[in-house]
């Protein structure tokens, strides 16, 4: 019976970070690029703050794994920075809840540029660091995102029974 | 925590795991850039990914479909009528073109140089996957089966889009010249000026490094591919100089220009394979091409030789072994004398890796 209900709620998390994979991916008009939020880290960071024994360093690391194969970069790029993201955010979960949404939202934002400046940094490492200021966008938009994504969450997490 | 047997085994806490992730990480970077050694496992999971790329395709399938079911009968008519009037405009142009390539090849013949073969093309559907951010690249449905090759030209009906960057069995990647990782060999048109145009992260614009202010390079120049590195073909367009900043503080011209190539657009490409006699002028050594042509061995004999004998020989003398080994030495030893002498040998050189280098990151 435990395993059964462990099993349920370890689907209904796959398939979150699978959607949000898709979300990665998913084309739009060339204009918005720079406006894509960062689902991967926005799901990730809803998941370990809320149950960081089961959410963690390890699934953020294949995750980001993930991401890499999908998007062609180098393997470990986003491997690394998203076990960042879900380091610090598992290491402050309980500070996470006690705060409002608004300044949750604020974590998110300095989460995912985070996340990006690292990524930056392997890029420029590698010599293919872009001409752009871009890398702040993300972070703005995943923020003004996460109120609304954290009450589906929330509540798929209540529905589902995930705990 | 685990008991077993007594002992008590403490899981790694989250620093712990996160140092080790991270190393973990950092190492397969490693291994990924610099030895490229897990080509094979990223191909294999590339496969395993197929089925989230296609469904992140989807919307715009379907979106696409929805739009082909809503156009309405005369908006089709007209685009046949377009269609029509373009076609009979296209075939003159392509008997010139014809006429052109067969005085090109002849003239050739006559210094002793190789021209361009024709290249067999195949026009390949782009799948609609957006791009990791900061970079440009597309998913292309074809892959190792249908022939693709690392390094592989990218082409649409204007001009080069990039190169292919990885080989799946199914589909592959290929990165656009405006990715920050790219760069490819060109020279200006109008006067054979060499240079190379490095992406900048921006899809209408591609910098071009490296040429000082004396450099004959003007607005609205057209920069075809050189062909040199032998990567990319020579003579297709690649970009037009849309903005050239003289600072004085600067070593260098700061130039950008636009893609010619419909980047930004979701349609086919072509994918073409560069005549064969293009490529062995990438592994001959420096040394070998600097070699003026008629010092090597049987070289002078066969120049006299080629315009009469290969004439009457065959109709398209192009194919033959010789003048394509003679061609990149002629080639080569040219720019020295046209091009200003900020253009020395160096790049030359030094453009052979860069869009190897573009194909691998």
């Amino acid at each position: 019976m435990k395993l059964g209900h462990n099993t349920h709620g370890r689907l209904i998390i796959a398939a979150s970070f699978l959607v949000a994979l898709v979300l990665s991916i998913l084309p739009w008009p060339v204009w918005t690029e720079q406006f894509r939020p960062d689902w991967v880290a926005l799901v990730l960071i809803y998941w370990c703050m809320a149950l960081p024994t089961r959410v963690g360093v390890g699934t953020a690391w294949s995750v980001g794994l993930m991401l890499d194969v999908l998007y062609g970069s180098m393997l470990g790029e986003n491997a690394l920075a998203k076990s960042l993201i879900a380091f610090l955010a598992v290491h402050f979960h309980l500070q996470l809840r006690m705060f409002p949404r608004w300044q949750q939202a604020v974590v998110v934002l300095l989460l995912v540029a985070a996340n990006n400046l690292l990524v930056l940094w392997i890029k420029h490492l590698a010599g293919q660091a872009p001409a752009t200021w871009g890398y702040l966008t993300p972070g703005i938009v995943s923020m003004l995102l996460w109120p609304w994504l954290f009450v589906i969450l929330r509540d798929i997490r209540r529905h589902g029974n995930v705990n | 925590m685990l008991q077993i047997s007594g002992w008590q085994l403490r899981l790694p806490s989250n620093l712990t795991r996160f140092v080790l992730l991270a190393l973990l990480s950092v190492g397969l970077m490693l291994l990924d850039a610099r030895g490229h050694h897990l080509q094979k496992i990223r191909s294999g999971l590339t496969v395993l990914f197929v089925p989230i790329q296609i469904l992140a395709a989807i919307p715009v399938r379907v979106g696409g479909w929805l739009m082909d079911l809503t156009r309405t009968d005369t908006s089709l008519r007209e685009e046949a009528e377009r269609l029509r009037a373009e076609q009979p405009i296209l075939h003159a142009r392509l008997q010139k073109v014809e006429a052109i390539e067969a005085e090109n090849a002849h003239l050739r013949q006559l210094l002793g140089t190789s021209a361009l073969i024709a290249e067999r093309a195949v026009v390949a559907e782009l799948l609609e996957v957006a791009s990791e951010p900061y970079r440009h690249t597309v998913v292309i449905a074809k892959g190792a089966k249908d022939g693709l090759y690392l390094g592989q030209p990218v082409i649409d009906t204007y001009g080069i889009r990039g190169q292919i960057s990885e080989v799946g069995i199914l589909q592959s990647t290929a990165i656009l010249i405006t990715d920050p990782g790219h760069a490819i060999p060109v020279q200006v048109n109008r006067n054979g000026l060499r240079a190379i145009a490095f992406g900048t992260g921006t899809l209408d614009s591609v910098s071009i490094r490296h040429l000082t202010a004396s450099a004959d390079i003007k607005l609205g120049d057209l920069l075809v591919s050189s062909g040199i590195g032998g990567g990319f073909p020579f003579g297709y367009p690649v970009a037009k100089v849309k903005k050239i900043l003289n600072d004085p503080n600067e070593p260098f011209l700061d130039i950008s220009a636009t893609p010619v190539a419909q980047l930004s657009y979701n349609k086919e490409v072509l994918l073409i394979w560069p005549a064969k006699s293009v490529m062995p002028a990438v592994t001959k050594k420096a040394a070998d091409i600097k070699k003026p042509a008629a010092a090597r061995d049987g070289g002078s004999a066969k120049r006299e030789a080629v315009p009469t004998g290969t004439n009457a020989g065959a109709g398209f003398p192009l194919t033959q072994k010789n003048p394509a080994e003679r061609k990149k030495p002629v080639e080569v030893s040219k720019p020295a004398a046209t091009s200003p002498p900020t253009e020395a040998p160096n790049p030359a050189i030094a453009v052979p890796a860069k869009p190897a280098e573009g194909a691998v990151q």
